[in-house]
């Protein structure tokens, strides 16, 4: 009995120890729950952050948006940070416990250093943070500045000399007498303007039109279909130089398809010089314009309707909209203002530069310069007479009318369907 | 599948008979308009002489032959410089262009659109405003940059400034804007990848799409360079001015002058044909806000 009884004891004994044994255990297993907790905790301020950032983004001025990330990136560290640690404290029972009340102040800390820091010294910081951005946009900026920023500074101060490249005289600065000579006395440039204007009035905005609607018609049919439709209707425009055959169909001569036929069925008595006849010209140039105009606008306007949510026309037409065209001014415009307006740029800027188009038909200068455009005065002054104070004026000229053109357009068409 | 949700979808619609039919009858108009000139263009290059100048003129070719193709290398062959040589300074020019644009861009369209860095949004503001204005505007002054850099008749005159070309840039800062999420970024960054790194694995195989549209727009524009101010020594011409020299050449080359513009045609078109459908998923993010 006495053995069995001392048997007992030392079992309980034992489980005594065990016990004793366990509650460090648990207790540690307790701290370790907390530091979880507490890291969970951080995951979701992650998480919000994460909220915020989206929803703000769009409003946020730039800075406070590179705040905010941060913020986040800092967070989402020590959450990183908090995961290691506590995975630490399971093998390290002490350590657990000191984990929670060691973490609260440093973030803290660095959440008010964020603000001591004045705003250039945030930015500064930035900067050093994120520098290998700048390397990255190093090598395109250094070509695009160079050969697209640039030539406009280089243009708008060589407008007011009269740097000539034949001569190489130049007494520097002519003040804004380069201008004056071209509103006040260059009549063939004002005739050039007023061509250059006819001309991105009547194609640009057809040509817009013209995008838009064939890419809305043809929304609706099946993918394989619509994919050749594009091609049809797109190919003029990257096929470079096929333009010229509008020069062979509107020959001046009565082999030109257009003379032959009309001359076969008597309605004309000879041939008709269409590009070289200043009567036909011009309409004939927007013509062939028109043909290669549709675009990149084209493509983008064919792609923002495949992206609209098709639900939407269903509730639409649960709500009331009865026709196609209720549905295009209500739903689908709105919907594609962001690239309405980026077709619209598209356009604009196509309709000013084909000056090419218009040399390869008319020849240069065209028939008692009906065609020519500012790109030819350009061509004139900067290519063959070297006047280059005189041609950058003109350069300038063009480039704020284009920049003017596409800023105007931009601001009515941000309030489509607002 | 797809015809059952169209015709749902018309069910739901209420499209009109009369309208469908007249959008039927605009398209082909519009399609016949487009579509023509390029056939006729086809039926030029493979008419024989005695139907190229026949009277009165036909549209279509009856006896189709490819004599105006071959003529297109015997015809140049009074001047120096050898027909193919036109093809290879093309060719260059294209690839060489090309190819540092599509590097150039995609690492700064990446900067741009996803590492917070001081400035992104106005250089961005810029780069938007840069696609407002032709090449016409800085024509004149890069013609003095590319002199004081000692560039001229060099085919580098026309490859360097395309590599700044910001059309490709914009397509591809927009579409990374909408499809790469940041999310991914970060977990990369925070498993100590490098910027580049996280660039070159991770960024740029989601927008395979765009730089697929980069490389075709940048082609396209290359593709078609035509007789520069730049460029004055017969070797180093492009295809675009060998045809337009044959097409001045008057009117007995009518043919050959056919046949170089359908081969100028067919190499865009065919590169559009095969990549129609990652433009068009490009172009879905091309729009601009504001």
């Amino acid at each position: 009995m006495e053995e069995r009884n001392d048997e007992l004891q030392e079992v309980e004994n034992s489980t005594q120890e065990i016990e004793n044994d366990t509650q460090p255990v648990s207790e540690a297993l307790e701290a370790v729950e907390e530091a979880i907790e507490v890291a969970c905790e951080d995951t979701e301020i992650v998480e919000e952050a994460v909220v915020e950032a989206e929803a703000c983004e769009p409003v946020e001025e730039a800075t406070s948006k590179e705040a905010f990330d941060e913020d986040l990136h800092n967070d989402s560290m020590e959450a990183t940070q908090d995961t290691d640690e506590v995975e630490n404290a399971q093998e390290n029972e002490e350590l657990a416990d000191e984990e929670p009340s060691a973490k609260a102040p440093v973030k803290k800390k660095r959440a008010v250093a964020r603000k001591d820091m004045t705003a250039a010294q945030w930015t500064w910081h930035e900067i050093k943070r994120n520098k290998i951005a700048y390397l990255m946009i190093l090598p395109f900026m250094f070509v695009f500045i160079l050969f697209t920023v640039f030539p406009v500074v280089l243009s708008l101060i060589l407008s007011f000399t009269n740097f000539n490249m034949l001569s190489m005289d130049w007494d520097m600065f002519i003040g804004i007498s380069n201008y004056t000579r071209l509103f006040f006395e260059d009549d063939i440039f004002l005739l050039a303007c007023k061509n250059t204007l006819v001309f991105a009035m009547i194609t640009g905005p057809v040509s817009y039109a013209l995008s838009f609607l064939v890419a809305w018609f043809i929304n609706e049919l099946p993918p394989r279909v619509r994919a050749i439709v594009t091609l049809i209707f797109y190919a003029p425009s990257i096929s470079g130089a096929v333009y010229t055959i509008w020069g062979v169909l509107f020959s001046n001569d009565s082999y030109g398809w257009v003379n032959g036929t009309l001359q076969d069925l008597g309605l004309i008595d000879g041939p008709i010089l269409w590009f070289y006849d200043e009567k036909y010209a011009m309409t004939l140039c927007i013509v062939v314009a028109l043909w290669m105009s549709l675009g990149t606008a084209f493509l983008s306007f064919i792609a923002g309707l495949q992206t609209i949510d098709k639900s939407l026309f269903e509730a639409a037409a649960v709500d009331g909209i009865k026709n196609r065209w209720q549905e295009l001014w209500y739903i689908t415009l709105p919907m594609m203002r962001p690239q309405l307006m980026f077709g619209a740029v598209m356009s604009i800027t196509g309709s000013f530069g084909f000056g090419g188009v218009v040399t390869a038909l008319c020849g240069f200068p065209s028939v008692n310069y009906s065609c020519h455009t500012i790109m030819h005065c350009l061509e004139d002054y900067g290519n063959q007479r070297w006047e280059v104070g005189y041609a950058s004026a003109i350069a300038f000229v063009l480039f704020l009318i284009m920049i003017g053109a596409n800023t105007l357009v931009n601001k009515m068409l941000s309030k489509v369907g607002q | 599948m797809q015809k059952m949700r169209v015709r749902k979808h018309q069910v739901v619609l209420n499209r009109s008979k009369g309208g469908d039919a007249g959008i039927f009858l605009f398209l082909i108009i519009m399609g016949a308009f487009m579509f023509l000139p390029m056939l006729y263009v086809i039926m030029q290059s493979l008419k024989p002489l005695d139907e190229l100048w026949m009277f009165p003129p036909r549209f279509y070719v009856e006896h189709p032959t490819f004599k105006n193709y071959g003529d297109l290398f015997t015809l140049l062959s009074d001047s120096w410089v050898p027909f193919s040589r036109y093809i290879f300074n093309t060719v260059l020019i294209t690839a060489a262009g090309t190819f540092g644009n599509l590097i150039f861009s995609s690492l700064a369209a990446y900067a741009i659109a996803k590492i917070p860095f001081p400035g992104r949004k106005g250089v961005f503001w810029l780069i938007q405003r840069s696609l407002m204005f032709t090449a016409t505007v800085t024509a004149i002054a890069n013609f003095l940059t590319l002199s004081a850099l000692n560039l001229m008749d060099n085919p580098l005159a026309i490859i360097i400034p395309a590599w700044g070309s910001s059309m490709g840039l914009y397509l591809m800062k927009q579409f990374m804007d909408s499809s790469i999420s940041d999310s991914v970024l970060e977990s990369a960054r925070l498993d100590g990848c490098s910027e580049f790194r996280t660039f070159w694995t991770i960024a740029m195989p989601m927008v395979k799409p765009a730089w697929l549209t980069l490389i075709i727009y940048s082609f396209q524009g290359l593709w078609n360079t035509g007789a520069s101010a730049y460029i004055y020594s017969e070797q180093w011409k492009t295809l675009n001015y060998a045809i337009t020299q044959i097409t001045a050449g008057g009117i007995a080359r009518a043919g050959a002058s056919a046949a170089g513009s359908v081969i100028m045609m067919i190499v865009p078109i065919l590169v559009f044909v095969i990549s129609q459908s990652n433009i068009i998923e490009t172009m879905a993010s091309s729009g601009m806000k504001d």
